[in-house]
C-alpha cells in the first residue's frame, strides 16, 4: 500500500519559539525530593530503551546490555526493569533470546537507520527481516531530505507503507528534530507521523547534535496532546539521545505530566532512549538509598 | 576617579569560580565586612566529577611538564605576592608573618615541582626474581584526593598538603582554612594563571564541621589528606567505603617550617604500586 484514499491534512498551528523555550524553561525548576524523586527515578528505568547503536556492537555487548535492561540493580528488586533494549536489526536475534521471559521488549532501529538514504523496497524488507527476528518495537527514521523539500505526502506514505510491514510490531517514528531546523518544522513532522499510523514519535537518532532538548520534546508532546484530543488516538513520545542525567531526565518527566497529565506517565507513552542516564539514575537510587554519593565505578559499564 | 571595589570570595571548582549552590556565604572570624561563599554537600557532590576530568589531564600529561607546571605556580604566587600577603593580613596574620608564610609557600611550591619527575624512581623499584625476567614496581596516581586543610595556617595549611597529593598526579579536592579562608580562595587565581588543568585543583571553603563527614562518606573520592589530629568518626565513615586516609598531625611551628613539609610520606599513601614482569630475552 503506498497511498490513501482520503487526502490527508498536514496543516498544523505556528510554534511560538519564544513561549516554548520559556515554558520548556520554567518547568525544569521544580524542585523534586525525597519520596517523588524516588518514584520518579523509579519510572524513569522502567521508561528506557537501553540503547546501543554502534559498528562495534557485538553479540556478548548485546547480551550484557539485555540482562542489564532486565535487572538494572541486581542487588535491589524494587527497582524495576528497563521497557526495552534497542539495538541494530543484525543483533535482534541476539537480543530476542536474552530477553526472553523477562519482559523486556527488543526494538530494533530500522529503514537505513540512522539516515534513512536507501531505497523503499530496502527499507521495508529491512523491517520485515527485524519483525521476523524477534523486534516487537521498529524505530524507523523519516526520510528528511523529502520532508525538507515541502513533500509531505512521500514521507507520509512512506510511514503507512513501514507501518504495514511491521504487523503487530509497535512504530516508533524517527523525526531527527536536530536536522529539521524548525520548531514549525517538528510540529508539522509530528502531525505527519502520527497521522500515518505512528505509535510513538521519537526526537532523534542520537547521531546528530543537537539530539533531543526540552523544548522540542515539550512540543511534541503538545502535538500528541493535541492528537488525541482531535482523534481520540493515543501516541507516545520517546525522548533520544543526549539525556545523560536523572536530573535531566526527571525534568522531562515534569513535561509529560504537565502538558499530557497522568495517562502518559507509563513506559507505554514516554520513553527515553539512552545508555549512560541509567547508571547516572541508579546512582541516584543508591544515593537516596544509603545518603551517601556513589562511585561511578561501582556500576557496570556498559 | 577610581572606585574601589571589593571581592566576593567564591568557591574554584573546575576551573570556574562559583558561588555555593546554596546561596550561602559566612563570614570569618573577625572579618563581619567580608562574605566568604559557604560550600554545601552539593558544592562537594559538583567538585567530585570536575576532579574526575582535571585528574584524566593531570595524570595524562607527563611527570616532568606536572613539574613545570608546578614551578609556574610558584612564579605565580611570586609575582601575586603583594595581593597574597593582602591576603593573609586579611586573615589576621601581622606584616613579618604574613611575609615569612608567604616565602614558605613558595619555596615549598618548587620543591614540590623538582619532586614530580621523582616520586617515580623514589617509590617504584626494580625488583630481585627468581627466574629469567625484569621485574619492576611502577607508581599510579590514586585518583581524586579530599583534602581538608590544617587550620594552622591559612596559605600554607592548604598548599603543604594539596603539592604532595598533586605531585603524586593526583586531583585535588581541597577544603581551606574554615577561619581565614582568603589565602587559600586566592590560590584558585593563582592556578587558573599557571596552565593547571582545570578540575585538577579544586578550593571549597565552608564550615569543617559541616563537610569532613561528606568527604569521608563521598564513595568517588579515592583518599584523604587532613590537617589534623587523627577523628575517629571520619576514619570510621572512610573505611565504610575503603577510603585511605593520612592525618598530618604536626605541632602549630612546623606549619612554618619549610623542611619539615617535604613530606615524601605524604606522596606516598596517594600512589598506586604496579608491578610488571617481563621476560629477559635468551
Amino acid at each position: 500500500m503506498s497511498s490513501s484514499p482520503i487526502k490527508p491534512d498536514f496543516r498544523v498551528p505556528p510554534v511560538d519559539a519564544v513561549a516554548l523555550e520559556t515554558r520548556a524553561a520554567d518547568l525544569a525548576t521544580r524542585s523534586i525530593k525525597k519520596h517523588a524523586k524516588e518514584r520518579g527515578l523509579k519510572l524513569v528505568v522502567a521508561m528506557i530503551d537501553l540503547t546501543t547503536l554502534e559498528g562495534q556492537d557485538s553479540p556478548g555487548k548485546v547480551r550484557h546490555l539485555c540482562s542489564k535492561a532486565a535487572t538494572p540493580l541486581p542487588r535491589r528488586e524494587d527497582v524495576p526493569s528497563c521497557a526495552a533494549v534497542c539495538v541494530y536489526p543484525d543483533l535482534v536475534s541476539v537480543a530476542a533470546q536474552a530477553v526472553a521471559g523477562t519482559g523486556v521488549q527488543v526494538a530494533s532501529v530500522a529503514t537505513g537507520f540512522p539516515a534513512g538514504r536507501t531505497d523503499r523496497r530496502t527499507k521495508l524488507r529491512e523491517v520485515a527481516l527485524a519483525v521476523q527476528a524477534g523486534a516487537s518495537e521498529i524505530d524507523m527514521v523519516i526520510d528528511r531530505g523529502a520532508f525538507l523539500a515541502g513533500r509531505d505526502r512521500a514521507v507520509y506514505d512512506e510511514i503507512r507503507a513501514v507501518k504495514d510491514a511491521c504487523g503487530e510490531a509497535h512504530l516508533k517514528v524517527i523525526l531527527e528534530t536536530g536536522e529539521l531546523g524548525t520548531y514549525d518544522n517538528v510540529r508539522r513532522a509530528s502531525h505527519v507521523a502520527m497521522l500515518a499510523g505512528a505509535d510513538f514519535i521519537k526526537t532523534s537518532t542520537g547521531k546528530i547534535s543537537p539530539a533531543s532538548t526540552r523544548p522540542t520534546v515539550l512540543l511534541m508532546l503538545e502535538a500528541a496532546r493535541d492528537h488525541f484530543l482531535e482523534t481520540g488516538r493515543m501516541v507516545g513520545v520517546k525522548a533520544a539521545g543526549g539525556i545523560r542525567t536523572a536530573k535531566d531526565a526527571l525534568r522531562y518527566l515534569v513535561l509529560v505530566n504537565e502538558t499530557c497529565g497522568d495517562s502518559w506517565m507509563s513506559p507505554d507513552w514516554f520513553r527515553f532512549g539512552a545508555s549512560s542516564l541509567l547508571n547516572d539514575v541508579l546512582m541516584q537510587l543508591e544515593k537516596l538509598r544509603t545518603g551517601r554519593y556513589q562511585r561511578p565505578t561501582d556500576f557496570s559499564r556498559d | 576617579m577610581s572606585v574601589s571595589v571589593r571581592k566576593t570570595y567564591k568557591l574554584y571548582v573546575g576551573g570556574k569560580f562559583p558561588r555555593s549552590e546554596s546561596g550561602r556565604v559566612y563570614q570569618p572570624a573577625g572579618n563581619t565586612a567580608m562574605n566568604v561563599a559557604r560550600a554545601s554537600r552539593k558544592d562537594l557532590r559538583d567538585a567530585v566529577p570536575a576532579a574526575r576530568k582535571g585528574l584524566a589531564t593531570w595524570s595524562g600529561s607527563a611527570a616532568y611538564l606536572r613539574g613545570q607546571i608546578l614551578y609556574r605556580l610558584a612564579e605565580m604566587l611570586e609575582s601575586r605576592r603583594d595581593a597574597m600577603l593582602q591576603e593573609l593580613r586579611l586573615g589576621g596574620a601581622t606584616p613579618a608573618a604574613a611575609k615569612r608564610e608567604l616565602e614558605t609557600a613558595i619555596d615549598l611550591t618548587v620543591w614540590y615541582a623538582g619532586l614530580c619527575d621523582k616520586v617515580e624512581s623514589l617509590l617504584g623499584s626494580q625488583n630481585a626474581v627468581q627466574g629469567p625476567f625484569f621485574n619492576f614496581t611502577t607508581v599510579e596516581p590514586t585518583g581524586v584526593i579530599g583534602v581538608l586543610a590544617a587550620p594552622e595556617s591559612p596559605l600554607v595549611g592548604t598548599l603543604a598538603l594539596a603539592l604532595p597529593v598533586l605531585a603524586g598526579g593526583n586531583a585535588v579536592v581541597a577544603l581551606v582554612s574554615e577561619a581565614a579562608p582568603f589565602a587559600g580562595l586566592a590560590l584558585g587565581e593563582v592556578c587558573a594563571s599557571s596552565d593547571v588543568p582545570a578540575g585538577a585543583i579544586n578550593l571549597l571553603s565552608g564550615r569543617r564541621d559541616e563537610l569532613a563527614l561528606q568527604f569521608a562518606e563521598h564513595r568517588d573520592i579515592d583518599g584523604l589528606l587532613i590537617g589534623g589530629a587523627p577523628d575517629a568518626a571520619l576514619s570510621a565513615a572512610a573505611a565504610d567505603n575503603v577510603k585511605r586516609v593520612r592525618y598530618c598531625d604536626l605541632p602549630r611551628a612546623a606549619w612554618g617550617r619549610v623542611e619539615q613539609l617535604r613530606q615524601l610520606a605524604w606522596v606516598e599513601p596517594f600512589v598506586e604500586a604496579k608491578t610488571l614482569w617481563h621476560p629477559v630475552a635468551p
